[in-house]
């Protein structure tokens, strides 16, 4: 395991469509503008696409983008 | 902006301005200041505020001759503050003297010749600052007109300030002959000398012999004149104080070695730009002193006080939710937002400030002296565009928007079917022209029925949300690319349906002629139905307000006096009473919209809406399409003056919701077909229905609305996932979610197939780019 920010859907049993896998924690980057980062996300073994839950999006996310924009 | 820039601009707003009575005090007490603490019965903070001001301050407090009293703003409703009064018993309720706090010693001295109060102020003002003083006095008693006061002050207590005096090293030296010989000996022995003049005027000169600033006299260096008496004049003591104090004002600069001259405008009684609106101040009679001879007890006091009104301006703040939000005032914001500018790095804290403000205008309309935030903000917002550092999120989702009624989809400016120029061009604007339920179509077919010389119909975006946000090149653009289809169909006259494209047109675009569209319904074509010439009401079909409406007028539409005046004589003509809202007509206020204030900060904006809701319980009729949306979102019945002229689908137009974001596209791009199909005969390629029909129930699309999430994101990523089989789904409900991202923003659908439709659950969007999330190409 990796000690980044972690960040799991609140629910449900997720599975990747494609590759018919189940999605396993794992490190994905994160860039904005001057701004680059690693969390931690669901996301496929196999194919390497990731799951951004809502709550990260609206409320972490948010944050952050618009802290680097007013930088 | 520069800092002579910002000067200017700081300039302009008086709120810091001294109130009328401290102006008048030759000394600048803060008598505002004063009347708040014993107000609120603190007279022992008030002491110390007199304390810090007033030399001896328990002998000129309690004979003060309160110019202060004269200007007061009350005089001319009631009766002024007793400020001299008030004074008095702070004094009489706080105690003896104390010695105030004194700079360490200068080892500078000076010399006073006279004993009378502008001589003991040099004395006790340059004691205070660490110099020593010397004061040479004719007669045996120090004071002089102090001396007469005596029913005034208490036994002892000038003896006690002069006590405090002796401790602040000033040496008394009574039984003096003044005269030039003391004068020029004192000259060689002292750093700086100070003559009274009142009546021992050995020098026998009058007020031309001294510099009126500096009251040095002329041509004798480190001397210093003043406490001339005016024959005729009654004395003032405290402005024999003033005087004293000036005179201090010199000789400290004269001793330290820096210029005498510099900054001193405001010493002294002066005047004062303050402005105190008084509107609805009731009168109330000046306390009297149950026992005049013992002047006002504490308690009576703090009720003369109560009477003042704390004088100051505040016009803007006073209406404006934007500017009471950052609690402060114009002047204060100038400088914040110039700071804001200055930074070079690190967060810029007042980012949403500066884009927060709607640009009504409203603020110029109220200020006494015509302070101008738009100019300010707009100049800001310039600012940072060129020197990119507007955030993204600040309008962003507007200028997409705008980009969308620029497009193919929406834009169509030509003349009328089979001619190629026109005399008159009907503009709605892309808000009307986005209103599902408007009667854009009708009203064409009546302006092209009632006006000779042909007309046309531009379908197209004025510019003024890229005005809005700051980006002047792109709104010109916008100008530009209108004003080459203008030309081309013979510079016709522009009848515009939307105040604010009116407005963007007068500004960016002055030698395009425009009108309002009321205007030219009352003046020129007759409303619909009635005719100017026949008798008025109601338009057949239309079910008008069942009680009289209040009119919202548009913000940016404050200077249009003719099309203020036709609204409300078409609603006279239709048989609609009003009711005028407070703020309407020249002082409109903004239902948040304006400025993209709902796109910047929409909590603010809902508060905006809240105040203009809460003006009237009437229904609202606006002149504005988005004006009536956003108040039709915020519960609040309101019709557009259109729905009471022209019938359209709906039975009660006011009720009808805000159509939201996506919807307003859809009927943009719907209304261009019509008109082309209809009025230009020119078929149009039949609508291709989506591969996958999307089902969004109303608490998804809200979140949706407050998000800027359009149906067209959600369907682009839904089809994506469904073309290519990347997505995800949950085992537990079988709900599918998937991510896509676009040039800038990233949106996620969680959805159900139900039918072969996906029904939406959520959608969300970030714009940080995340390595695992699938792109689009290019
Ligand atoms: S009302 Fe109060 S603040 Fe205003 S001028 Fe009078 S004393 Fe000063
Ligand atoms: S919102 Fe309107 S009244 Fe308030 S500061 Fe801005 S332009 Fe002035
Ligand atoms: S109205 Fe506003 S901007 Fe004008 S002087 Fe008063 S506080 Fe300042």
């Amino acid at each position: 395991m990796n000690d980044t920010p972690t960040y799991l859907p609140e629910s449900g049993s997720w599975l990747c469509a494609a590759c018919n896998q189940p999605l396993v924690a794992a490190p994905v980057g994160v860039t904005y503008l001057q701004g680059g980062f690693t969390i931690t996300l669901l996301t496929c073994p196999a194919c390497g696409l990731s799951l951004v839950p809502e709550f990260l999006a609206v409320g972490k996310m948010f944050e952050v983008e618009q802290l680097l924009e007013d930088k | 902006m520069d800092q002579q820039g910002l000067h200017d601009i700081e300039y302009r707003c008086i709120q810091e301005e001294q109130p009328a009575c401290q102006a008048a005090c030759p000394l600048h007490v803060d008598v505002r200041k004063v009347m708040t603490l014993v107000r609120v019965g603190d007279l022992a903070g008030a002491r110390k505020l007199l304390d810090r001001t007033l030399p001896l301050p328990t002998v000129l407090g309690r004979v003060c001759d309160h110019l202060c009293q004269g200007p007061c703003v009350r005089g001319s409703i009631d009766t002024s503050l007793a400020m001299g009064a008030v004074e008095r018993t702070i004094i009489n309720a706080t105690g003896a003297a104390t010695k105030p706090l004194a700079m360490p010693g200068k080892g500078k001295r000076a010399a006073v010749m006279g004993g009378d109060v502008s001589a003991l102020t040099v004395a006790w003002d340059l004691g205070k600052k660490g110099y020593g003083v010397d004061v040479y006095v004719a007669g045996e008693a120090v004071g002089g007109h102090l001396l007469g006061l005596s029913e005034l002050l208490p036994a002892g207590a000038l003896a006690a300030e002069l006590e405090i005096m002796g401790r602040l090293n000033v040496v008394f030296r009574a039984g003096q002959t003044l005269n030039a010989a003391l004068l020029d000996r004192l000259g060689g022995e002292y750093d700086a000398v100070y003559v009274e003049m009142l009546d021992a005027n050995f020098l026998s000169v009058g007020r031309e012999a001294v510099d009126a600033v500096t009251l040095a006299l002329l041509g004798r260096d480190g001397v210093f004149c003043g406490g001339f008496v005016t024959p005729g004049q009654p004395l003032s003591v405290i402005a024999l104080a003033g005087e004293g104090r000036k005179a201090a004002v010199s000789m400290d600069r004269h001793m330290a070695g820096v210029s005498i001259t510099a900054s001193r405008e405001r010493e002294g009684a002066c005047p004062t730009r303050l402005f105190t609106n008084t509107q609805g101040v009731i009168p109330l009679p000046g306390v009297v002193p149950a026992d005049p001879g013992a002047g006002l007890t504490p308690a009576e006091a703090q009720a003369e006080a109560a009477r003042c009104l704390e004088c100051q301006c505040l016009e803007c703040v006073k209406s404006c939710t934007y500017l009471a939000k950052y609690k402060g005032y114009p002047k204060v914001y100038a400088r914040q937002i110039y700071n804001n500018l200055s930074i070079v790095q690190g967060a810029r804290s007042y980012n949403q400030m500066i884009n927060s403000c709607t640009l009504c205008g409203q603020c110029e309309e109220l200020c006494p002296s015509g302070f101008s935030m738009p100019d300010l903000i707009v100049a800001a917002r310039r600012d940072m565009v060129s020197r990119g550092k507007m955030p993204l999120w600040a309008h962003e989702f507007v200028l997409e928007d705008m980009a969308f009624s620029q497009s193919a989809a929406f834009r169509l400016v030509r003349a009328a079917p089979g001619e190629a120029s026109c005399s008159h061009l009907f503009f709605p604007g892309c808000q009307l022209g986005g209103d599902p339920a408007a009667s854009v179509p009708a009203v064409y077919a009546h302006l092209r029925a009632g006006l000779a010389g042909g007309v046309g119909l531009g379908l197209a975006c004025c510019g003024a949300p890229a005005w809005w946000a700051g980006r002047q090149e792109l709104a010109e653009a916008a100008m530009a690319a209108f004003r080459a289809d203008w030309e081309a169909l013979g510079q016709p006259r522009v009848i515009a349906a939307c105040a604010s494209c009116q407005a963007t047109f007068a500004r960016l675009a002055p030698e395009i002629p425009v009108v309002s569209l009321w205007r030219v319904l009352l003046d020129e074509t007759g409303l619909p139905q009635v005719g100017v010439s026949l008798p008025s009401g109601p338009v057949a079909g239309v079910r008008l307000p069942a009680g009289p409406v209040a009119v919202h007028d548009a913000c940016t539409g404050r200077h249009d006096v003719a099309g203020l005046a036709a609204v409300r004589e078409i609603l006279g003509r239709i048989g609609v009473a009003v009711e005028e809202l407070p703020a309407s007509g020249r002082l409109a206020s903004c239902c948040g919209f304006g400025g993209l204030q709902a796109n910047a900060n929409p909590e603010l904006a809902a508060a905006t809406l809240a105040r203009r809701v809460a003006e009237s319980p009437r229904d609202f009729v606006a002149t504005c399409s988005m004006c009536r949306d956003r108040l039709a979102g915020a519960g609040k019945r309101t019709y557009h003056l259109l729905d009471l002229l022209f019938p359209g689908g709906s039975d009660d137009p006011a009720e009808r919701p805000d159509p939201g974001f996506s919807y307003r596209h859809e009927a943009r791009a719907r209304l261009k077909r019509q008109m082309l199909e209809t009025v230009w005969h020119e078929p149009q390629p039949p609508e291709t229905p989506p591969a996958l029909p999307l089902v969004i129930p109303d608490v998804v699309r809200q979140v949706m609305e407050a998000r800027h999430i359009l149906d067209t994101d959600v369907a682009r990523t839904v089809a994506r996932a469904e073309a290519t089989g990347r997505k995800f789904t949950d085992t537990a409900t079988g709900r599918h979610l998937a991510g896509f991202a676009t040039a800038r923003v990233t949106y996620w659908a969680l959805y159900e197939l139900i039918d072969g439709a996906a029904h939406i659950h959520a959608a969300y969007s970030h714009r940080m780019n995340v390595s695992g999330v699938d792109r689009q190409e290019g």
